[in-house]
Parts: C-alpha cells; structure tokens; sequence
C-alpha cells in the first residue's frame, strides 16, 4: 500500500507538468484553432532563461521562476504578433507546419547559447525530502503539484470571469460573431501564446529543478503531454489538466510496477502508456474524456 | 433617383423648420463597390443613408449583397476576403471605411448577424456581457444590461442558462439584446424574421419600433418585406448590388412591382417570378 501511494504521488507530480503543457496546447488550439508544435521549445527556453537567471544572474529562484515565465511569454506573444498574425485566413496546416518551423530554430538556438552539457539550477528544493505517515515526499515534487494547482486555478478562475477570458471563449467558438461584438481577435490570439508559452516555462523550470537537471532534450517532455491533451479532450482546458494527471499517474505506477507486472514486455515500458492508454480512450472517446460534443437544442 | 430620395428626406425631416442647415445622416454610404477574392464584384456602386432616428428598410432577394454591405459597413469584410475598392462609408461626420471591427463598434455601430449566431456554449449572461466586450465603465454596463432584460423579460428568466438550449424565438431575442449591450446608436439587423413563426416575427418587429422609440437608429434587411417596410419609414430595394428602388415606405407599399416581387400580391392576374426576364423588371425600375 506504502508503495501504491508512493508511486501515485510521483505520478501526480509527473502529471502536472503535464498538465500545464498540455493546457498550454489546449489554450492555443482552443482560441487559435492550431496545434502548436513548438511548445517544447517554450518550455526548454523556459528553462533555460530559468537557469540564467538562477544562476548566472543569481536571482533568487522564486523571482528567476516568474522573471522566466514572463519572457517566455512575451516571446510568445511576439511570435504570434511577428509571424502567426500575417496567417490569419490561411489553412491551419500551414499554421501548424511554422510552428514545427519554429521548434526547429528554437533547438539549435538554445544549444548555441547554452551548450549540451547537463546544468544544475540553483535552487532551494534541490533533493530534499520531508516524511509523513510513512511516505516521502519530495520538496520539489510538493511544489510542483502545488504551484500546478495555483496556477490551474487562477487560469480558470481568468477564464471564466475575466472579460479577456469570456472574449477567449466566445472567439474561439465563432470568430467572426465575437468580431462583430469588437472583440479583437488579434488581441485573443496575442493572450493565448502569451498564457501557452508562461505555462511550458512553468513546467520547464520545473522539471531543471528536478534530479535530471536541465539538458536541451528537456522539451520532449512536451511530446508526452501530447497525449495528455488529446485524451483531455483537444478544446476542453479542465481536460487537459485531467488528461495531464491521468498520464502522470499511468506512467509512475507503470514505472513502480515494471519488475512485477510488466517485466515480460521489456523494460521502460512506462514511456509507451501515455501512447497507449490515449489510443484506448479515443476509441472509446473520440472527442476525448472532457471534449465537447456540440450543445444541441431538444 | 437620387435627387428624389435626398428631397424626401429634407421634406421628412425639415417640414416646419426648413432653415437649418441638413445635419449629416447617422450613416451614409456612397457609390460602395465591394470585391470578393479580388474577382468576385458584389456590391457595384451602391449608395444609401440612414437618417439619425429613422428605421430604413433594405430589401433584396438572396445573393442582392443585403448581407455584403453589412459586412462592409461593419468590417467584417476580411475574413471573407472581402475588400471596399470603391466609395466611403460615414458614421455622420466620421470616415469609417475599412475600420477596424472594434473601432466601428466603440464609434456606435452593432449588429445582429444573420442566423443569430449566439454563442450557443455559454450563458445568456455571458453572451451579454460578450456584447458589452468595447465597453469600460462598469456602472454604464450594469444599466444596458438592466435595460435589456427589462426589453426582454424572456431573457431575465433563463440568465443562467445555455444559450444553445434556448428557443429559435429566444436566441433572437438574445443575439438583439447582445448587440444593445454596446449601446449603439445605429443598430444593423440582418434578417431577425429568419425562421421564427409569425407570432414572434410580430414580436421582432414590436421590439425594433420600442428601440428605435428609444433613440436608436435603424437599418434593417429583410426579406420579409411586409414585416420591414410595416415599421421602415425609408426602403432600398437591392438588385445585383445596387440600389434600384427607394422610397419612403408607403411609397414602396403602393408600387406595382414591390408589390408583385417582394409581397407576393398583385392587382391584375398572378404571374410566375420566372416568366419575367429579370433585365425586364431592371429596365422599368432605373426607368
């Protein structure tokens, strides 16, 4: 049983990194209509200003976290403002194929600046641990799940009282009648990478703060949060977060349970669940746990 | 044509006092073209004013460009990959050709799209408080939105509700309200008669004379020509896009040919919309 909780509380910590990539996605695709390919890219130049930060400007570590969210969405935002505002009427797969673009010059960019080798960031969590009622918890781990939950709530919280959320929401269910109410698309679009690209630094800090340290692969992450967001539901925000967990929690006991249970597949077969158990819920599912199916009047 | 139309308007509005000059109307749009895909040439060269205070009818059968001067007017026209190569359009004094969408609705200007187009996922009230979207001050709001639901209590009962869950009746209502959450003070309706059963197309009407009553001017499309030009005091009638007729309604009531091609009743025998060429019927009207 002590086990069985320690592994659900790894996967709730792997989960939500998860989950604010995954929402990052959703925010995007919901208001855009667009999959942005290049949130890996985010999220490793997240981290990567993080830890400069950190540790070459010697900010404290709360402060480099918000200081790297907040470049990470101005950066966002100056891409969509750039690059994306001149595609606005062009097919989405265009769209989709200069985010892919995107993620290409961010990689390269990212190891001229900062090299291959692994980096440590400084910060105050590093691989300490409190227990409680037997189990251990990781400091990080805390933190990581409990800023997700803060940060989740406060986008909800943004998105269905403020008056840019309701013009987030009605945008990116009819475009042209949101226009015809002043609301301005353009401004939307803006918010939305600005939110998508804060949410990848987010997790990529997160994750640089963690016992793998920070190397530039750390945007495949966003690969497995991927899933996450088609399971959630690919426009459905509360999904994403839900969609995230699930992930989270199916690879840390897949993980947890390899020797036992799963020893006759090979090893790391906990890389492949994600993949795995959103084939399964989109046939069960096709829209997703949380996707919309259209409001329809009896 | 044009010299008639202008005189009307004088002799409407200036009766007794003649002397002042004309103050300029709350919209007027002059010689308009509008071209779609670069190819495709909608609106050709149309003209038409909406006096501060009036109703104005525009009438058209499918595909006469009703929807496309909305558009233009609006700027709404881009992402239909439309563009104004001609003519200007005006809020009284102000240019508003090609504006920005915001701008046109922050200057007094708001629209009830066709189809309703409510957003039929959230709340009454959130569709609401999406029409008030240009608007800051928070006290002006709350009153707009006290008086919406005053206009139409069927609106304060279901606030909480889905729009999608609402009647066809109700949406119309929702999508007329929506567009007084801006306070225009020129509103465009495009065809609100669409699809309702004529009990609430009785009601649209009602609720048009009660807004234009309390100050708002108005440009309403329909096809539903007896139901506009009932309340109208001014009518276009869009061929191709271009005005071919205008009147004051009574005037457009009487003619022979709006009564045979947009009422559907005639003094003499009926005839069949498509025994007559429609080169004939343009022939007679620019005659």
């Amino acid at each position: 049983m002590t086990a069985f909780l320690q592994n659900c509380f790894a996967g709730l910590a792997l989960g939500s990194t998860y989950a604010l990539v995954a929402l990052g996605f959703v925010v995007i695709f919901k208001s855009t209509g667009v999959i942005n390919f290049a949130q890996g890219g985010l999220l490793a130049l997240g981290a990567y200003l993080g830890y400069t930060f950190s540790n070459n400007l010697a900010v404290a570590f709360g402060v480099a976290v918000l200081l790297c969210c907040a470049s990470a969405a101005l950066v966002g935002a100056t891409f969509e403002r750039i690059v994306l505002r001149r595609m606005v009427g062009q097919p989405p797969f265009a769209v989709i194929m200069i985010t892919i673009g995107l993620l290409f010059i961010l990689e390269p960019m990212i190891t001229a600046i900062w090299g291959f080798d692994q980096k440590q960031v400084t910060n105050p969590w590093n691989i300490r641990t409190v227990e409680a009622g037997g189990l251990v918890f990781g400091v990080r781990d805390l933190w990581t799940i409990g800023l997700t939950a803060a940060v989740v709530a406060a986008f909800f919280a943004f998105f269905r009282y403020s008056s840019l959320g309701l013009a987030m929401r009605v945008t990116a269910f009819d475009p042209e009648a949101a226009l015809a109410q002043g609301i301005s698309a353009r401004r939307v679009y803006a918010t939305s990478w600005a939110i998508a690209a804060a949410l990848a630094a987010l997790a990529g800090i997160l994750m640089a703060a963690g016992p793998g340290g920070l190397t530039p692969s750390i945007g495949f992450i966003a690969l497995a949060a991927f899933p996450a967001m088609i399971l959630g539901g690919m426009d459905s925000p509360a999904g994403a977060v839900l969609g995230g967990l699930v992930i989270g929690l199916a690879e840390a006991l897949t993980r947890g349970y390899q020797d036992e249970l799963f020893s006759w597949a090979g090893s790391n077969v906990s890389v492949i669940v994600p993949y795995l158990l959103m084939i399964v819920i989109l046939l069960i599912r096709p829209y997703g746990l949380l996707g919309t199916k259209e409001v329809r009047r009896v | 044509m044009r010299i008639t139309s202008i005189f009307v308007v004088i002799h409407i509005t200036f009766e007794d006092e003649g002397v002042d000059p004309l103050p300029p109307p709350m919209l007027s749009v002059n010689n308009l073209e509008v071209v779609y895909d670069d190819v495709v040439l909608v609106l050709r060269g149309l003209s038409l004013e909406v006096p501060a205070g009036a109703v104005v009818a525009l009438l058209g059968a499918n595909g006469a460009g009703k929807t496309t001067l909305l558009r233009a007017i609006t700027g709404l026209l881009v992402p239909h990959r439309g563009k104004i190569t001609k003519g200007t359009v005006q809020l009284e004094d102000t240019d508003i050709t090609a504006a920005d969408p915001a701008e046109i609705v922050r200057r007094g200007i708001a629209q009830v799209m066709e189809g309703r187009r409510v957003f039929a996922e959230i709340t009454v009230e959130e569709n609401l408080r999406a029409g008030a979207y240009t608007r800051r001050s928070r006290t002006e709001i709350r009153e707009s939105y006290a008086r919406v639901l005053d206009l139409f209590p069927v609106l304060a009962q279901r606030r909480k509700s889905i729009a999608g869950y609402l009647s066809g009746g109700e949406q119309q209502m929702l999508a007329i309200g929506r567009a007084l959450m801006a306070s225009p003070r020129l509103l465009l309706l495009d065809e609100p008669s669409l699809g309702l059963a004529p009990r609430l197309v009785e009601q649209v009407r009602d609720i048009v004379v009660q807004i234009n009553e309390q100050g708002t001017s108005v440009l309403l499309v329909e096809q539903n020509a007896v139901m506009a030009l009932s309340i109208a005091d001014y009518g276009y009638v869009l061929e191709t896009g271009k005005v071919v007729k205008d009147g004051p309604s009574a005037e457009l009531l009487a003619d022979s040919d709006i009564r045979e091609f947009y009422l559907g009743t005639s003094a003499g025998q009926r005839r069949s919309f498509a025994d007559v060429k429609s080169y004939r019927r343009k022939k007679r009207w620019s005659a």
